[in-house]
């Protein structure tokens, strides 16, 4: 069974890719046109205008409508469990994994990243600046009992801010750790209102860090930070043998788009005021089949 | 046309505050589907709204003050929680999963439908509860059909009547909620809502820390009620 399920993914992952290739044929006829794509995605890719991006593009190269639905990871999830939506974007690879593993989802691509940073205010009570561990930087914020806002809300950034937890020796609690349970916009605004910490995404944090007088105290690894703060994107279609109501030929065409060269080209390219925000990932040398599958899963042995 | 209009109106006044900061199209199509829904739910939820207050108000029956309390309970409904239910019943696997309503404006009707339903009725019922025995029984002693006396109620309790409407209207377009969880907040790449409403759209700036743009929809908002208030008591011929 699980093997079975291992050569179709490994299938379909290829043909992903090779539709992919096919992209640089401008008189494509497929038989979607006029059909509707329902994306639920993640409030980073939406609020940073990336998803609006992507989509036009999209929209124009095969005469389609991408209704995209901004939710946050957890939600997102939850409704291509029910079929409501095709394809999904989100970054929080266990909650995709155990997706996978349900079987609501095939053929997940990773697709771009970009990486966490921890804000905090001016004086930076906790003392965290520049540290190069981010359980330190979290233990030293539990220590001095500074206020830090978590998002509270089930986000990829929520569940990326729990595992650091976990690592981490002390435990979150007490008056200084508030869930806000809001999108990452409301949640950096909080934090800048009550000189708090908190873990935000870097796309979100530029789009809005005119308004802030908070700043960044750890960076991710893109600015050189610990690897922990990476914030890989995937995407993944909803599995049409569960709900055969989804629009599973779109689902691939968009994939397929996103992860081609012009698709990623295009993420490179998107920039909020002269900052890159998001790294294209799908397009490497290297074969990488673990992207079609559960972190860590292994075809078993003969 | 409403939506033009509003849109001029804060187009005309736009250099005097600040620079307008929306696509005219995106705020145009916002301000649409916000009329398209509420309207629309309002106008139904009149329709079912009507009989009901007209039939619990002079029916004598076993469990009245039961569903007159079942009636005002429903005026407080939560938002989000007939949003969750509708979402349950539209959703893929829900009852109604065949009819691909999730995610759409229908679907948002439906939502507001049940919130402004309860406010219409309860409403209603207490202005033609108050509509004063003596007119009913004039209507019946000059031979009119049952029809006939339930049009004359209707007339006299009218003040009432098309206040539980606006209520109800306030109610819908104002709500967030709901018309959030399954609407899905959706617009076009080119800008065009689809399911946005002002206040899923006023979410959306929140959310995003743009305090100030948010604040302008409100404002957009506000000014489209009071049109819709204004034109209603027209031509409703009101007193209020």
């Amino acid at each position: 069974m699980h093997r079975r399920e291992f050569v179709a993914a490994l299938a379909s992952g290829g043909a992903v890719a090779v539709a992919g290739c096919s992209d640089t044929d401008e008189n494509v006829e497929v038989g979607i046109v006029g059909e509707t794509l329902t994306l639920t995605t993640t409030t980073s890719t939406y609020d940073t205008g990336l998803v609006d991006e992507v989509d036009a593009a999209f929209e124009d190269r095969y005469g389609v409508t991408v209704e995209a639905v901004s939710q946050g990871t957890g939600a997102a999830l939850e409704s291509a469990r029910r079929g409501d939506s095709d394809v999904v974007l989100v970054h929080a690879r266990s909650l995709e994994d155990e997706f996978l593993r349900e079987g609501y989802g095939v053929n997940r691509r990773d697709l771009m990243f970009n990486d966490f940073v921890i804000v905090g205010p001016e004086g930076d009570p906790a003392g965290i600046d520049g540290m190069e561990s981010v359980t330190d930087a979290f233990a030293a914020i539990a220590e001095s009992e500074s206020v830090f806002v978590s998002r509270g809300d089930s986000s990829g950034t929520h569940t990326k801010e729990l595992a650091i937890w976990e690592d981490t020796e002390s435990d979150p609690g007490g008056d200084w750790y508030r869930e806000a349970g809001s999108g990452m916009g409301q949640v950096l605004t909080q934090a800048d209102q009550s000189g708090a910490y908190t873990l935000a995404d870097r796309g979100t944090f530029i789009s809005m860090r005119s308004e802030l007088s908070i700043g960044i105290r750890v960076q991710g690894p893109i600015e050189g930070g610990p690897a922990l703060l990476a914030n890989p994107y995937g995407i993944a279609a909803v599995n049409p043998a569960v709900h055969e109501t989804v629009n599973y030929d779109l689902a691939l065409a968009y994939i397929g788009f996103l992860t081609s060269r012009e698709g990623q080209e295009l993420i490179e390219s998107y920039s909020v005021d002269g900052e890159q925000l998001f790294f294209p990932e799908a397009l490497s040398e290297d074969p990488n089949f673990q992207q079609y599958v559960p972190e860590g899963w292994r075809p078993e042995e003969e | 046309m409403i939506a033009t209009i509003a849109a001029e109106t804060f187009q005309a006044l736009d250099p005097a505050i600040m620079e307008f900061p929306f696509e005219r199209n995106y705020v145009e199509s916002i301000v649409y589907v916000s009329l398209y829904v509420s309207l629309t739910a309002v106008a139904l939820s009149t329709m079912v709204s009507l009989p009901i207050a007209m039939l619990v108000g002079f029916a004598e029956f076993p469990g009245k003050r039961f569903v007159i309390a079942l009636v005002n309970t429903g005026m407080g409904l939560p938002s989000v929680v007939v949003g969750l239910a509708v979402l349950f019943l539209v959703s893929n696997q829900g009852p109604l999963g065949t009819l691909d309503l999730v995610f759409t404006k229908e679907a948002m009707i439906i939502s507001q439908f049940v919130l402004a339903t309860p406010v219409i009725t309860g409403v209603s019922l207490a202005a033609v509860t108050g509509v004063e025995e003596g007119v009913r029984d004039a209507a019946y002693a000059m031979g009119g059909t049952r029809l006939d006396i339930a049009l004359v109620t209707i007339k006299e309790a009218r003040y009432g009547i098309v206040t539980g409407v606006l209520a109800g209207l306030g109610r819908a377009i104002s709500e967030v909620g709901s018309v959030l969880i399954v609407g899905g907040n959706i617009a076009g790449a080119d800008g065009t809502a689809i399911t946005r409403t002002l206040t899923t759209a006023i979410q959306l700036e929140a959310r995003q820390g743009r305090f100030e743009l948010a604040l302008v929809l409100g404002a957009i908002l506000l000014t489209l009620v009071l049109f819709v208030n204004a034109v209603v008591l027209r031509f409703g011929g009101g007193r209020i």
